[in-house]
């Protein structure tokens, strides 16, 4: 009757140590693997991670070299910082509403053609995407000035007199911006929109619902994920966005990122722009924070330049 | 026609004609998002002072001028080589990182993902000025390692995801069968994984590539001198002048960028 426990023990050591040994070597190789991701960790921590914990320290140093608050006061203080946040916010508000007005037609339409079709006009989408910024502002530059294109054409026609003022303010740096933003949000909601089953609208219609209805609580409804994620990544791009503004605006409109580039390119003050810096990636963290307990963070990650 | 409007454009028994307006919307939308970028290739022929649509006279004049003059050669020669420097620091790291990640199953995992993206989200004006803060101490500022670092920072998440939608559509089991076999995991990595993850490899070296070619406000702070690049000396063009130099420069960026897109899209059709 004992025989069975007494000739088990010493099998049951083994496999003790087997799975022991197993363990560890399952361990180690994760290990490695993980070591795999540490080239890759370094160089952000050395080109991203350390110089902003810098910055980080640096706002906090006031005039004297001493620690102070005197940059976030003069942020407080100053009438013309809380303007600057405000034309930021409304400038980003406002081309992302925009993009999500004439984006979302479009991604509709392009969701709706047989596949071939759909390839073909999306590389209309595609094209500006992969186009340099630089250029895609240089062209609007060059079609909105006094003797461009815009102004040409409008007077010819007859649709207004006197050459327009169209770049180098608050108007043409907003055509710059949807025009540069407006894949960001044309994709995700593509996808999103390409993803959705189509028997659904089918059976809405089999039921009776008209066309509007079906739109309004069938497809818009599975189609906000991906207009969510659009519009989030086109926000929170258009906050820190620098080239486009920079030129069309023409030092006009006056937005964070500008003023950043500016207290240092000028007036050499880095406690001012860090602070500034500071106060932009807390936004945008808080936002992308609040954004990803909504949707999954994987879909925000479209991925671009701006 | 009147036949084609009166058809069905769904399933659903919408008529094309009821859809005219949609059709409408979205060709015009396709004009704006296009037309402005192709419309400075016409021009950018054209011999005047002033750019023309259509051009009066045809030349190559500012492309003569593009190619014979020293300041706009160095630049690009810069541009190219920091581009083909970060695709070759950038894809490596980027799919070491994807591979450790997707086979290691961390559960830190999601976290080291979202921390290697943050350059992604981290508005550009900021890394651009602590790299420039950093590079300063560093002795780095105006060198071509350290604009290589700086871009190879930014196009490290796009390797990334790339690379990580491409493994997750690859049966890992290859793999296993591989190193069952008497493969060491290195082997059967690159005989076995990357091969048949090429698509994905070389799609993101591409986008690391273009990231680096067209980025713009890292190389304003970080790259001068000898070392600026492209985008810097244009950028500081445009706040001057209208330059139709500028012009000639933009054709030729967009045939490069069209033809990767070309390119990624040979690519992206084999996949399937």
């Amino acid at each position: 009757m004992d025989a069975i426990p007494r000739a088990t023990a010493p099998d049951a050591d083994a496999d003790d140590r087997n799975a022991a040994g197993l363990r560890r070597d399952a361990w180690r190789e994760r290990l490695a693997l993980f070591g795999l991701c540490s080239p890759a960790l370094l160089l952000v921590l050395l080109v991203l991670v350390i110089p902003a914990g810098w910055l980080f320290v640096v706002s906090f140093v006031g005039a004297d070299g001493g620690f102070s608050l005197e940059n976030y006061e003069r942020m407080i203080e100053h009438k013309s910082y809380a303007r600057i946040f405000r034309t930021t916010f409304e400038v980003s508000a406002i081309t992302t509403i925009v993009c999500v007005v004439i984006g979302y037609p479009l991604a509709y339409f392009l969701a709706g053609l047989p596949d071939r079709w759909a390839a073909i006009c999306l590389i209309t989408v595609l094209l500006p995407f992969w186009t340099s910024l630089l250029v895609r502002t240089y062209a609007w530059l060059v079609l909105l000035q006094k003797q461009g294109l815009v102004n040409q054409w409008g007077t010819a026609l007859g649709l207004w007199a006197e050459p327009l003022k169209l770049v180098h303010n608050t108007g043409g740096t907003l055509i710059g911006m949807v025009h540069i933003m407006l894949p960001f949000l044309v994709l995700p909601v593509y996808s999103a929109m390409r993803a959705i089953d189509r028997d659904l609208t089918r059976a809405a219609a089999g039921l009776g619902a008209g066309p509007v209805r079906r739109f309004a609580t069938v497809f818009l409804p599975l189609s906000l994920p991906g207009l969510f994620a659009g519009g989030l990544i086109v926000f929170v791009l258009c906050l820190g966005f620098y080239v486009t503004p920079a030129v069309l605006g023409g030092g006009r409109v006056m937005l964070v990122s500008m003023k950043i580039a500016s207290n240092i390119e000028l007036f050499v003050n880095w406690g001012a722009a860090s602070a500034l810096g500071v106060v932009l990636l807390v936004l945008t963290f808080a936002i992308l924070w609040l954004a990803a307990r909504v949707v999954r963070f994987e879909s925000l990650a479209g991925g671009g330049h701006a | 026609m009147r036949r084609w409007l009166a058809s069905p454009a769904s399933e659903t028994q919408i008529t094309h004609g009821e859809r005219l307006w949609l059709y409408a919307l979205a060709g015009l939308v396709m004009v704006f998002l296009v037309a402005p970028t192709l419309i400075v290739v016409p021009m950018s022929f054209s011999d005047s002072q002033y750019l023309e649509f259509p051009p009066a006279v045809w030349s190559t004049r500012w492309y003569d001028h593009y190619f014979s003059s020293p300041e706009w050669m160095a630049a690009t020669r810069t541009s190219l080589l920091a581009a083909l420097l970060t695709t070759l620091v950038a894809t490596p790291l980027g799919v070491m990182a994807a591979y450790g990640l997707h086979v290691s199953r961390f559960r830190l995992g999601r976290l080291i993902f979202v921390a290697l993206i943050t350059p992604m989200m981290v508005p550009l004006i900021l890394v651009a000025i602590g790299a420039f803060y950093v590079y300063v101490r560093l002795g780095f500022l105006y060198t071509m390692t350290g604009l290589v670092l700086a871009h190879s920072v930014l196009a490290l998440p796009l390797v990334l995801i790339v690379t990580a939608a491409g493994l997750r559509s690859y049966d890992m089991n290859q793999e296993m069968a591989a190193r069952s076999l008497g493969a060491s995991r290195a082997r059967a990595f690159l005989t076995v994984t990357l091969p048949q993850i090429r698509f994905s490899v070389i799609t993101a070296a591409l986008l690391a590539f273009l990231t680096s070619f067209d980025e713009v406000v890292v190389a304003m702070f970080i790259s001068g001198g000898e070392n600026a690049t492209l985008t810097r000396t244009m950028f500081n063009a445009l706040r001057d002048q209208i330059d139709p130099t500028i012009a000639s420069i933009s054709t030729i960026m967009i045939a490069i960028s069209s033809s990767l897109i070309v390119l990624a899209q040979l690519f992206g059709k084999d996949r399937r």
